[in-house]
């Protein structure tokens, strides 16, 4: 309510005076009176302090020379047990803690017991005065004015031209990060294709076995690696695309869009193993709830209705690879995926 | 391999081949089935009498929710063709009977004993064929080969159970339980019959010894403990972060108030 | 060039010291700093305790390059290990392997590295918020607080950067999340996922460029800006707590020699010996858990760092879908389909963005609606600083909310509650929780103010129960003595101040809006005692007649 004596139009903008705060307050009784410490009056506890502190130094010795019994004694190389490990870890920790901890504390408690704690009071100044201030702005307009780049303009701009250009060939030179040596467009669809290709047999990762449709029983699942993976060039590349997750439900029970019948072998559907959001793999499979579920963010995706998102952050659903079982029995990509696996990028589309 | 390929195209090849596949598939199943078989007699030592007393305990303990004839009704599933190794997880780890409805049934005290277990699993296991209780040489933990065990086991494993085996969340509720302190033989079972939302791994998706590799994982990695120290739950970087925001900057706090406080 | 009077030392330290002095002139720089003042409290040591751990950090890190082997070959392990002998793995995985097991004393350096990291930043979060709820960061020291906001966002370059190198699954998921959001950027996104991967994700070469930035750029610029941070530090003498005797032109404290220098130079053997005393008993980081990075597997529980912790936990939080409505927009160009993954983006950018943004320009923000441009060496008590507390609180629970959300999955089995529901709530309390902090922390600050006022005002209860000669019982109030007084009185009290007009008599609409916030940050406050108030509470003899007295002074 009295705030309305600071609006006047004079003092707008102006910030409040440290003296109009000071009005009608409690004066300042200044620094409480120092209270002598107990070492400080008697000089028998003083002297208790000082062994105190060699005896802390003391456990600081002890510590380090526990340390050199930590490393030596329980260590060794070669193949140590856990056990071993585990007690050879925690000796060298609490070693080096002792000795530390030793010095640490014996400094700090002989800081605070036998060093004097009168407080002491400093006047701040200025950071830098008025006047400096003033011959600093004088000194840099001299050196402007010197240099004469105000009064002649044709110097100024193509310095600033040049100024600009230069750190852009920095910028460029950053364009072998790349390593393949292809150009955008053939690295944008390299990411489009995967391994997976007509007849390409599904196999177990890591073995690279290959899998008979009537291996897979309802409720089972199956992590997948295309046929000849571990011959690829850029393996783990290539691992990174088409992990695939390979599951069998009820037929009855899924539905079905079109175009999409014949993409499944008696209820055994595959579907890319890389989350839609983020990429983490998912494989996280709920036998009786149809639900795969990302360990990373949590999205849900529903195996009954195609993979579609039912939960969490991702944005589209797990892309389907069509299969088939080839003439020995053994279960086969009808085609690459129809969609690139993975996260969502820019030229996805 | 010119002649076999050659021959591959003639019109009788697809013959051949189907009774080929026939007659493999048909031996390996009766090979399997007499295996499991064999198993089921030397767990179960006096079949026939077994069989009617697990029925007897059925009907008593499981009839109210699987049916009579263990069928399946509205409030849980027909056990026909589960398999005895499907039974004793269940009942060996006190999972079943279920003390309610939920997400998902919960370890607790088993509630029958061992005869009674095994005349539980005896009778199911005549209902139709299914997943034996596994063998000795399955569960020998010092012939699996620890190394492949846990590739497998990153896999086909710690994405639910995590890789250490602390177990992890699953969606509305249900959970992957920790693996420590699970006995070999329930640890086989669970592969082999894929209990609640867990899917089934197969003899052909994980091979009996690839089973045993995985155990010996876990048994190596449970018998190893933590190198550096408690583990803190084997439960990653939320479990470190939580422990430095406490523990860490508490210790440093009480330091840094003594340090500054006045002696007296 | 020696001349006639030349200063000639009687002791020993006065011959070292000479020798030093006429080579070097250090003399000016014990001048100034040998008998500093600088205050003390226990809230003053956490920037202290981020530099010691940067030390820590710096030495084991010189330790574990010596060992380590920043490359993305493919080799199969043969250490000690057994569970994963025969394995192929990544040469910088290997070499961690190494360090951990046939190292002597390799795997209490790695913990210590990473112990230390995560207490780093720690450290630098807890330093950053005493600095903010007590309003450090006002004029002078505005310039400081940016610096210390960037030392922040450098930390966690610096931990992003580490978490990453030993190539394991846990941290090979989390450069692959990090793809996954690099690749969401419009436009340019998956050509710097190329660039930073070297091609496709995972490639050979994104290790080594971690470790360059890890062990070089990010260190050295960690260096640079501490040396600013220090630098602009003694320049301004360090702020000090109100109180008796603590006024705004001086520091009350302790000489840097000998009891400061002390003090400073021990904590730092202490948080040695704190970070070696963890480091020896408890695991962080046993990557042989988790095996080494392959695209296939993850493990349950997959969370980065702490400090990362709030970017991913709003990921999570981010619902793909809402109902029909997706995230993810298609947008047709004439020259074809181009996808626009705000589903990412959103989250990954925006709070973090307006966190970092808020932070850095709030001593801009408070100097604008406060119109307060004087230097300010004293500190606020946070109570007396209602509207800042009350922000930061709402700051810090937005955090916390997203924070809490990257452990959602353990929230849900540690507590026995469905994972969907935790995410649930949390999106709620995203949008509400920082509205309710402000909200309470606000009341709270106002409340324990008044407290302050009733103690100024009737005294201290005493704990001694008097019954009257009628019969009634009171409780005895002692006054307070003047120390006590002139600390609960002597704050800064921020008024409300209504949009002025400038020099043409013209209401801008800028200036409408700070008197806005400045009418919704200052609309309730409580003033501090004044003298006469106290003399009016003293002739109504204590008693309770000073609420109608309380009406006045405390403005609505």
């Amino acid at each position: 309510m009295g705030d309305h004596s600071h609006g006047s139009p004079e003092e707008s903008g102006t910030v409040a005076k440290a003296d109009d705060v000071a009005q009608d307050r409690f004066p300042d009784p200044g620094l409480p009176p120092h209270r002598p410490r107990l070492a400080d009056r008697d000089p028998r506890a003083a002297k208790r302090h000082e062994r105190q502190v060699a005896l802390l130094f003391t456990i600081s010795i002890i510590g380090t020379l526990f340390f050199f019994v930590a490393y030596f004694v329980l260590g060794r190389l070669g193949e140590m047990t856990f056990a071993e490990l585990r007690v050879q870890n925690a000796a060298l920790g609490l070693g080096t803690a002792f000795a530390m901890l030793g010095i640490g504390v014996g400094i700090v408690h002989w800081a605070k017991t036998l060093m004097p704690d009168h407080e002491l009071v400093e006047q701040r100044h200025e950071i830098s005065s008025e006047k400096d201030r003033q011959d600093a702005v004088d000194i840099i307009d001299t050196v402007i004015e010197e240099t004469g780049i105000k009064r002649r303009p044709l110097i100024r701009n193509t310095l600033i031209g040049a100024i600009a250009l230069a750190p852009i060939p920095a910028i460029f030179m950053f364009r072998d990060l790349d390593r393949t040596g292809k150009t955008a467009h053939q690295m944008i669809e390299q990411m489009r294709h995967t391994l997976w290709d007509t007849g390409v047999r599904l196999t177990r990762d890591p073995s690279g076995t290959p899998i008979k449709a009537s291996d897979v029983q309802l409720g089972s699942a199956f992590h997948v690696i295309p046929e000849g993976l571990e011959n690829a060039e850029n393996m783990l590349n290539e691992k990174a695309k088409a992990v695939v997750l390979l599951m069998r439900m009820d037929p009855q029970e899924m539905n079905i869009s079109e175009g999409r019948e014949d993409w499944h072998v008696d209820g055994i559907v595959a579907y890319s193993k890389i989350c839609t959001h983020v990429g983490c793999p998912i494989a996280l499979y709920e036998q009786h709830t149809h639900h795969l579920l990302c360990p990373c963010h949590q999205s849900t995706f529903d195996l009954a209705n195609e993979c579609k998102v039912i939960f969490g952050p991702a944005g589209h659903a797990l892309p389907q690879l069509p299969i088939t079982v080839d003439a020995d029995g053994y279960l086969v990509a009808q085609s690459d995926f129809h969609e690139p696996v993975g996260p969502s990028y820019w030229e996805r589309g | 391999m010119k002649a076999l390929s050659k021959k591959r195209r003639h019109p009788l090849a697809a013959v051949a081949l189907l009774l080929f596949g026939l007659l493999v598939t048909g031996s390996l199943y009766t090979a399997a089935g007499s295996i499991s078989e064999a198993k089921a007699a030397d767990t179960t030592s006096a079949s026939v009498t077994d069989v009617e007393e697990g029925q007897k305990l059925f009907v008593a303990n499981c009839a109210t929710c699987h049916g009579m004839s263990a069928e399946g009704t509205a409030d849980g599933p027909s056990l026909i063709g589960v398999g005895a190794a499907a039974v004793d997880f269940q009942v060996g780890t006190g999972r079943m009977p279920m003390q309610m409805q939920g997400p998902q049934a919960q370890a607790k005290p088993v509630q029958f004993d061992d005869e009674q277990i095994s005349q539980l699993s005896a009778y199911v296991a005549s209902l139709g064929a299914g997943p034996a209780i596994p063998g000795e040489d399955v569960l020998d933990t010092t012939q699996g080969d620890a190394a492949q065990g846990g590739t497998i086991f990153r896999v086909n494993c710690a994405m639910c159970h995590n890789a250490a085996a602390g177990g992890g969340a699953l969606t509305r509720g249900k959970f992957a339980p920790t693996l420590a302190g699970v006995s070999e033989k329930h640890i086989y079972e669970a592969m082999a019959t894929g209990p609640q939302n867990m899917p089934v791994f197969n003899d052909s998706n994980i091979t009996p010894d690839d089973k045993r590799d995985v155990i010996t994982f876990l048994k190596t990695i449970e018998a190893n403990g933590s190198a550096g120290g408690a583990a803190l739950g084997n439960l990653g970087p939320v479990a470190e972060g939580l422990f430095v925001w406490t523990a860490g900057l508490g210790i440093i706090i009480a330091f840094t108030i003594w340090l500054t406080s006045r002696p007296s | 060039m020696a001349t006639t009077n030349e200063y000639t030392p009687s002791t020993t330290t006065g011959r070292l010291a000479n020798f030093v002095d006429s080579r070097v002139g250090a003399s000016g720089m014990v001048k100034e700093f040998g008998r500093k003042i600088f205050p003390d409290h226990w809230s003053f040591m956490f920037g202290e305790v981020a530099l010691y751990t940067f030390v820590l950090l710096l030495l084991s890190g010189t330790f574990l390059t010596f060992f380590f082997d920043p490359s993305m070959t493919h080799i199969t392990y043969n250490g000690s290990y057994v569970p994963l002998k025969g394995i192929g793995m990544s040469a910088a995985m290997a070499s961690t392997m190494d360090i951990s097991f046939d190292v002597r004393g390799g795997l209490f350096m790695r913990q210590v590295h990473h112990w230390s990291a995560l207490l780093f930043v720690a450290s630098l979060s807890v330093h950053m918020l005493r600095v903010f709820f007590t309003g450090a960061f006002r004029r002078p020291r505005e310039l400081n607080w940016v610096v210390g906001g960037v030392l922040l966002i450098m930390g966690l370059a610096a931990g992003f950067t580490g978490y990453s190198l030993p190539d394991d699954l846990l941290s090979g998921n989390g450069l692959r999340i990090i793809d996954g959001v690099m690749k969401a950027l419009p436009i340019v996104g998956t050509y710097l996922s190329m660039f930073f991967f070297g091609g496709e994700f995972p490639g050979v070469h994104v290790i080594p460029r971690l470790y360059s930035l890890h062990i070089m750029i990010v260190p050295a610029v960690i260096i640079l800006l501490l040396v600013i941070h220090l630098f602009m530090v003694v320049t301004h003498k360090h702020t000090q707590y109100p109180g008796p005797g603590r006024t705004n032109d001086n520091v009350v404290g302790f000489p840097v020699g000998p009891v400061y220098a002390a003090k400073a130079g021990g904590f730092f053997f202490i948080v040695f010996g704190i970070v070696a005393f963890i480091s020896g008993l408890f695991q962080i980081n046993p990557i042989w858990n988790y095996g080494p990075y392959d695209p296939s597997p993850v493990s349950a529980g997959t969370q980065p760092d702490w400090y990362i912790g709030f970017v991913d936990g709003a990921l999570r939080l981010m619902p793909g879908y809402l109902g029909n409505f997706s995230f993810e927009w298609i947008i047709p160009f004439p020259w074809g389909d181009n996808t626009l993954v705000l589903s990412v983006l959103l989250p990954a950018l925006v709070p973090a963005g307006v966190l970092f943004m808020v932070m850095f320009a709030w001593p801009w923000i408070e100097r604008w609606v406060t119109k307060d441009n004087r230097e300010h060496h004293l500190l606020d008590r946070p109570r007396n600083a209602p509207f800042r507390t009350a922000m930061g609180a709402a700051g810090v629970v937005f955090y916390c909310v997203m924070w809490a959300a990257a452990s959602s999955d353990l929230i849900a089995t540690h507590f026995h509650v469905a994972l969907n529901d935790v995410t649930y709530w949390l999106r709620i309390l995203f949008f509400l929780g920082p509205i309710f902090a402000f909200w309470i922390t606000r009341r709270i600050c106002l409340s324990l103010q008044r407290k302050d006022r009733e103690i100024v005002l009737h005294g201290r209860e005493a704990g001694i129960i008097q019954m009257s000669p009628e019969g009634g019982f009171s409780e005895k109030h002692e006054e307070v003595d003047v120390y006590k007084r002139f600390l609960l009185t002597s704050y800064n009290d921020n008024k409300y101040i209504p949009a002025q007009p400038d020099a043409a008599g013209h209401v801008s609409g800028s200036e409408k809006r700070r008197a806005a916030l400045s009418k919704f940050f200052f609309e309730d406050r409580v003033a501090p005692v004044t003298p006469s108030e106290l003399e009016a509470a003293h002739a109504a003899h204590g008693h309770h007649e000073v609420e109608g007295e309380k009406q006045d002074s405390i403005e609505k």
